[in-house]
């Protein structure tokens, strides 16, 4: 995986003492409250540089992230990883992550062969079943008398929702997050992240040859089937774009909804309102997203280029912390505030332009049935006292531990299941994409 | 009133046929566009503001113009 971040760790230089010319994206502090570092910068040096972990520029005004992101001409995405320079990385699997890491004109054409897979009604399909799915987390949550809703609830709910559309059995699913965690919270950290690189690679690979025998109905058996300009689609595309699906599905989205689990949790009276108006959650978990954005991703320039003046050199790398952009005072009134009532709210928070995250519509469905499902079962909860909240960040923010405490005798018991609660399976027909006019 | 989606700077967002899918579809790929002929009735112009409002990609415009017979 030579093209794939993860690479290359660079010895930390000691506490930071200018964010502008030296920012470490993994420095606790940041990590915890990165805003105070961003809302500084953006005034003091709108695009900041350091040569901590393979070293990068980081622009952090909304306009800026926004240009960069659309100008695919001069920023290649060959490698999106926050951490690591980019180098050939001993032991990782030679396999690429298409399409976040493809350039035109290949991302088109690998970006069809996934789409419909996200669609708007295809993830309505999913729905029902991930409701099922929170709720079984929620039994056991109010059995305990408490719980973790980011470790026993958010982080458990992404992973059996791409299981299931992979075509693997949920019992999986914390071997799947420990890969994922390995990957990306411990990128920088290549006795963790090689050997889980691997096992992806290896599983899907199994995966890949045992559907050829027994195809399902399920995504790695449609782009099995797929073609591209009337040929099948390469294995070693087809193993990258699983390793994707898994990779980027899963701690993005439990990061998500661990930041709105974390944020109802501290904020009572956004917490009680949703309760009372549940109508509302839709646009609540809009801010929510801006407010706490998770993802990060990194750009390559492909030529000397500058962005807001700032002269990149070729090969230089480029972050893009759409978390940064959508805190910028400049796109966003009152910036600093999280108002879950705010309806004008054009953040990026799946990015923009031709990379725009291609499982926004399954992250947002699983967000609001997540949010939507606890607040009507578990209204009255908060932070435990004493709970110390930890988080990840780097290529993915989000908490890791949020214990929560409740009232009992404010729960509901568990409505009573809608039957039938499988989803829509797969596609009917085989894909055709053509490389022309994606 | 009428709306228009530009499927030039539509990358799927679907932000619009979340606030608004009186006015907006959406296909397998999620490229959105409006729907019919874009025309927007009295009842739905301040959903179709919020959806110009939300679009990360500012794909979506708004043609107001009340005076012309066609646009009704």
């Amino acid at each position: 995986m030579s093209n794939t971040p993860y690479s290359t760790p660079a010895p930390s230089n000691g506490p930071v003492t200018d964010w502008a010319t030296d920012y470490d994206v993994l420095d606790p502090g940041y990590v915890r409250d990165p805003y105070p570092v961003w809302d500084e910068l953006r005034t003091g040096c709108p695009v900041a540089h350091s040569d901590r972990w393979g070293g990068s520029f980081m622009p952090t005004r909304y306009a800026d992230v926004f240009a960069v992101a659309h100008d695919v001409e001069h920023f290649s995405s060959r490698d999106v990883g926050v951490v690591g320079g980019g180098g050939e990385v001993e032991g990782m699997p030679e396999i690429g992550l298409p399409p976040i890491d493809s350039d035109p004109p290949v991302h088109g054409w690998a970006r069809r062969l996934i789409l419909p897979w996200f669609s708007h009604n295809r993830v309505e399909s999913y729905e029902q079943m991930t409701r099922e799915l929170c709720n079984d987390l929620i039994d056991e949550i109010i059995a305990n008398g408490h719980g973790d809703a980011a470790q026993g609830y958010a982080q458990r709910i992404p992973v059996r929702v791409i299981s299931w559309m992979l075509g693997v059995p949920a019992e999986l699913s914390d071997t799947f997050t420990e890969w994922v965690r390995d990957t990306l919270e411990f990128g920088h950290d290549l006795e963790r992240s090689v050997p889980a690189w691997n096992a992806i690679a290896t599983f899907f690979f199994a995966a890949l040859e045992e559907r050829k025998v027994n195809p399902g109905t399920d995504l790695v058996s449609d782009l099995i089937r797929a073609e591209v300009d009337g040929a099948p689609v390469p294995d070693i595309h087809i193993l990258g774009t699983l390793a994707l699906a898994l990779v980027a599905g899963v701690d993005t989205t439990w990061s998500g909804i661990g930041s709105a689990m974390w944020h109802l949790a501290t904020h009572d009276a956004d917490r009680q309102r949703l309760v009372d108006e549940p109508e509302l959650i839709p646009t609540a978990i809009e801010e929510l997203l801006r407010a706490y954005s998770p993802v990060t991703m990194a750009r390559v320039a492909a030529s000397d280029t500058e962005i807001a003046g700032c002269p990149v050199k070729e090969g230089d790398k480029v972050l893009l912390s759409f978390a940064a952009a959508n805190r910028d005072p400049a796109a966003f009134e009152r910036a600093d505030e999280v108002l879950i009532d705010r309806a004008q709210n054009r953040h990026i928070a799946f990015g923009v332009g031709i990379h725009r995250c291609a499982g926004s519509n399954l992250a947002r469905m699983e967000l609001r049935v997540a949010v939507e499902t606890w607040l009507h079962r578990i209204p009255d909860f908060r932070l435990a006292d004493g709970a110390e909240v930890t988080w990840a960040g780097g290529q993915v923010r989000g908490p890791r531990s949020v214990p929560v405490s409740f009232t009992m005798a404010t729960t509901s018991p568990r409505p009573t299941p809608v039957p039938a609660a499988t989803p829509v399976p797969a596609v009917s027909a085989v894909s055709a994409v053509s490389a022309v006019s994606a | 009133m009428k709306v228009h989606v530009d499927p030039e700077l539509c990358q799927g967002h679907n932000r619009c046929y979340a606030i608004a899918p009186e006015l907006f579809q959406v296909d397998d790929y999620g490229n959105a566009t409006e729907r019919g002929n874009g025309d927007v009735p009295v009842e739905l112009e301040d959903k179709a503001r919020l959806a110009v409002a939300n679009c990360p990609e500012y794909a979506i415009s708004i043609i107001e113009s009340p005076e012309s017979p066609e646009s009704s």
